[in-house]
């Protein structure tokens, strides 16, 4: 009795204390945010950097502690109160923290974290340095609600939160007119996709009755599979997905985005905010495990998306658009993956892509913070010697996101790839080509940067050193998780368990459950696969050696461009086609309404009402003597009139 | 006879009432209004209802009445100083009030109280049964009351102070 | 004198003050001079008054005589501050001519 009594109220301190590390975590970065905001002011810049830091340590930590507990079937769930009780609809302000929420947690928490703390190095000379951590915090903070949600609702408060802090940071150096452009453009085309994630989350409203996950979850596979309303609220979901995530056709903000001090980009341009989409699908998987339509368009979206962003990527010379591409071109793979319903290897890829892509932007900006802002390839070069930690750990990363065997990107990639060549040739043809691309221009860039000559002036030359330490412990972090980053989905091949499909397995099994999927390939081929893999990796990155090492060959200038190097150089003319067909006639139709419309319909509206309005006071002016006596004499008569209707009815 | 009673007395009420409106001289409108409050009172007998019909007589005759009067004196009003208005709208004031008591009458057409009679004299007027009724029932509007005066009398004085600029 | 009273029908006494009444309201418009107006809005009251003590006692009940109690109450205050307030306006414009009153608008 005393023992089993004993138990419930151990149980009971443990959902407490659960309950409470799960609140701590998206409220002490929501707390550094605060501190900063209000009373960054006051504080040395120093405190303020460790105070952004050690809040997403915070979080860090409280993930970890929930993550040793936590088994792959837990769900912590935590009802805030009761947001929009409506009728039958009643949406919660909840936070649910389960086996995918934790891979996320601790992905945005720890990178974030890293991100942090090489930012106090980085941004340490720049003027908007409180301002930066205290918009970095609030992404974190609006990144954790957005993964912790356990609504669509919550989910949607998240997704904008991180579309206004990336928009604020893209423009944070706001003095220059073109990063306010780029700023907007994202905010743009981020609205176009929320649109869509709003209207979908309305349908899902009025068919399901709710927001919940876990309660759609368990409704959905009552339904008929592939009927119009799921495909709708598929389709519209994912075009809200192509949006966040950069997909094609609105991935075109991504590279401009590059605009944002490159911490920005690390975070929140490669690591995390672009991966929402890809967390939302799989979230909401069993919706799309019923849309087989909709699967289809995300695979071919996806396929279609890796290689335009790859063949783009061969032609980049700024070192940051290469690597924007290349996420692009990264997430066409995680959505490729989605499509094929391979939904735990699309998050593997996604924690493996964040490693690797963080630490190559990190590395970026490193070299970029050694050059004093120069980011143009063309310009770098010989920089091996110079900045040996940023080097090696670059060289790591390009080789874990090339697909060199045994590193973290190796296995992820590869996983894709098999679940391609299982269900789709086409789609596996495709995309090997596209790692095959990825692979050469990233060591184009490798070798472009870091060996050779310099090729900049003397000048900045002399000035080139390493960075301090708070830049390069997150590097060298990174660069270990990049490496070692595949463990955790080791194949059946090397005689161990895939860690995170069994981890995710109870967050995949409504999908998988629908899908059915075949009978896996033999090891021996998946075996073939993997070396085809790694020895196309390894070939393309021996090619890339041979143009831009042996031959020395450096990208001609802008002028010196022409035929199919110019229109890829300037990325197929999207940009072009999207202003000709879409922005121009937008302003023209606004100009239209501004000059005509609005003067002419809505001005003579305003001027009658008002003209309306002022003719009646005159009029009734009259009535308004003043004069006492008058206003007796009204009220009789109003009396009177009141007695007379009375009779009269 | 107690028809004729009611009769007389009602015709005295409202040849008072007239002449209050109709007379020139605010002292006339005021000895008439305060005759009229008298005869007011006799129908409050009438019907039984004894301790209204102090109260009243002290109430409007012994205190608001002289509360007129004595303003009329003060401003010095006693003498045909009022113009009633000019004859078109003494007419139309004439007719609407015409107006109203016909519609008035005209809706009372239809009411069949005439067919209530008074019922025997009973104690419900008299001030044992008002007094326990009011420290009973109405305990709480009779004590707000006397709150209503404090901010009336307070008002009062607070407006007819002479401002001292 | 009991038993002969009660041929006197209630509405007689609607009667009696309605035509009180719209004396009251007929001076209200017809006087300009602001203390006959007040009278007269003590009549209006008075005539009210009556009906409510004639309807309790036809009915045998004493609630509309303690109305008319308060309504004396309420009648009291209100002439207090309505003759105060004609005594000041008399200080400011020599006058209790209500056609002088003409600033109730903008």
């Amino acid at each position: 009795m005393t023992d089993k009594h004993k138990t419930v109220e151990e149980s009971l301190d443990q959902i407490r204390t659960t309950t409470f590390l799960g609140l701590l975590i998206p409220l002490l970065p929501l707390l550094g945010f605060l501190v900063n905001g209000f009373l960054g002011k006051y504080l040395p810049k120093s405190v303020i950097g460790w105070i952004g830091s050690l809040s997403v340590l915070g979080s860090f930590i409280c993930t970890l502690i929930l993550f040793r507990q936590a088994g792959p079937t837990d769900a912590i769930q935590i009802d805030l109160f009761s947001w929009i009780a409506l009728g039958s609809i009643d949406i919660s302000f909840g936070l649910t923290i389960d086996a995918l929420t934790l891979i996320m947690l601790m992905v945005v928490t720890g990178i974030g974290f890293l991100i942090h703390l090489y930012s106090i190095g980085y941004m340490h000379a720049d003027e908007g340095f409180t301002r930066f951590f205290v918009y970095l915090n609030l992404f974190i903070f609006f990144m954790l609600l957005l993964v912790m949600g356990s609504n669509l609702l919550m989910m949607f408060i998240g997704w904008e939160g991180v579309g206004l802090c990336s928009y604020l940071l893209i423009g944070f150096w706001f003095k220059n007119p073109s990063y306010n452009d780029a700023a907007q453009k994202a905010f743009v085309m981020n609205r176009i996709g929320d649109l869509g994630f709003l209207l979908g989350m309305f349908f899902i409203l009025f068919h399901f009755g709710t927001l919940d996950f876990s309660t759609i979850e368990q409704m959905a596979p009552s339904l008929v599979a592939d009927n119009g309303l799921l495909i709708a609220i598929t389709m519209l979901l994912f075009i809200g997905a192509t949006g966040k995530s950069a997909q094609i056709p609105l991935y075109t903000w991504l590279p401009d985005a590059m605009a944002g001090p490159t911490p920005v980009s690390a975070l929140i341009h490669a690591a995390t905010m672009v991966t929402a989409g890809i967390y939302m699908i799989v979230r909401t998987n069993v919706l799309f495990a019923m849309a087989p339509f909709t699967l289809a368009v995300i695979l071919w979206i996806g396929v279609a998306t890796s290689v335009v962003a790859a063949i783009i990527g061969l032609k980049q010379n700024d070192i940051k658009k290469v690597l924007a591409y290349s996420t692009v071109s990264q997430l066409g793979l995680m959505f490729a993956a989605l499509g094929l319903g391979a939904f735990s290897s699309g998050i593997f890829h996604l924690v493996t892509h964040a490693f690797f892509k963080a630490l190559l932007f990190l590395g970026a900006g490193s070299v970029i913070h050694a050059l004093h802002g120069q980011q143009d390839i063309r310009w770098m070069g010989g920089l091996k010697k110079l900045i040996p930690i940023t080097y090696i750990t670059f060289i790591i990363a390009s080789l874990a996101i090339s697909g060199f065997p045994l590193l973290s990107g190796f296995f992820s990639k590869d996983e894709i790839l098999a679940h391609a060549f299982q269900q789709n040739l086409p789609v596996w043809i495709i995309l090997s080509l596209s790692s095959l691309l990825t692979a050469f221009y990233m060591f184009r860039l490798v070798y472009l940067t870091f060996f050779n000559d310099f090729r900049g002036t003397e000048e900045t030359r002399s000035h080139i050193h390493e960075s301090p330490w708070t830049m390069t412990v997150p590097l060298i972090i990174l660069c270990v998780l990049s490496v070692l980053g595949g463990l955790m989905g080791l194949p059946v091949v090397f005689h161990a368990n895939h860690w995170l499909n069994t981890w995710l397995a109870d967050v995949t099994a409504p999908a998988a459950a629908i899908l059915h999927q075949g009978h896996h390939i033999s090891h021996t081929m998946e075996v073939i696969l993997m070396s085809v893999a790694g020895i196309g990796a390894i070939l393309s990155i021996l090619y890339a050696r041979h143009v831009y090492l042996t031959r020395r060959s450096v990208p001609e200038s802008d002028e010196a461009m022409s035929g199919w190097g110019k229109v890829i150089y300037q990325k197929f003319y999207v940009d072009e086609l999207y202003d000709r067909w879409i922005v121009a006639p937008a302003f023209k139709l606004a100009e239209w309404l501004g000059n005509v419309f609005d003067k002419h319909v809505v001005d003579r509206v305003v001027t009658l009402t008002a003209g309306f309005l002022d003719a009646s006071g005159r009029t009734l002016r009259v009535f308004q003597s003043g004069n006492t006596g008058s206003y007796v004499f009204a009220m009789v008569l109003g009396i009177v009139v009141l007695f007379i209707i009375r009779l009269l009815i | 006879m107690d028809q004729l009673l009611f009769l007389s007395v009602s015709a005295l009420t409202v040849i008072s009432a007239l002449v209050v409106v109709l007379s020139k001289n605010p002292m006339y409108s005021v000895l008439s209004l305060i005759f009229c409050f008298f005869t007011i009172a006799g129908h409050y007998i009438l019907l039984h209802a004894q301790f209204l019909a102090i109260t009243h007589i002290i109430v409007y005759a012994g205190a608001i009445m002289v509360l007129f009067l004595f303003v009329v004196m003060l401003l010095n009003l006693n003498k045909d100083s009022d113009q009633p208005k000019v004859g078109k709208l003494r007419v139309a004031a004439t007719i609407s009030a015409g107006m109203l008591f016909v519609t008035l009458l005209a809706s009372l057409k239809s009411t069949r109280l005439g067919e209530f009679t008074l019922p025997a004299p009973s104690d419900i007027g008299l001030v044992e049964h008002i007094g326990i009724r009011l420290f009973t029932d109405y305990l709480l509007p009779f004590e707000i009351s006397s709150i209503l005066f404090l901010s009336a009398m307070i008002g009062a004085v607070v407006l007819a102070k002479k401002d001292k600029n | 004198m009991d038993t002969l009273i009660q041929a006197v029908p209630l509405n007689w006494y609607l009667f009696l003050s309605s035509f009180l009444f719209c004396i009251g309201v007929m001076g209200v418009l017809f006087r300009r001079n602001a203390i006959v107006i007040l009278m007269c809005i003590e009549l209006m009251l008075n005539s009210v008054n009556l009906l409510l003590v004639a309807f309790s006692s036809y009915s045998g009940n004493s609630d509309g005589q303690i109305f008319v109690f308060f309504i004396m109450v309420v009648a009291a205050a209100e002439v207090a501050v309505g003759l105060a307030l004609l005594v000041s306006i008399y200080r400011n414009t020599g006058s209790t001519d209500i056609d002088f009153l003409n600033k109730l608008k903008w």
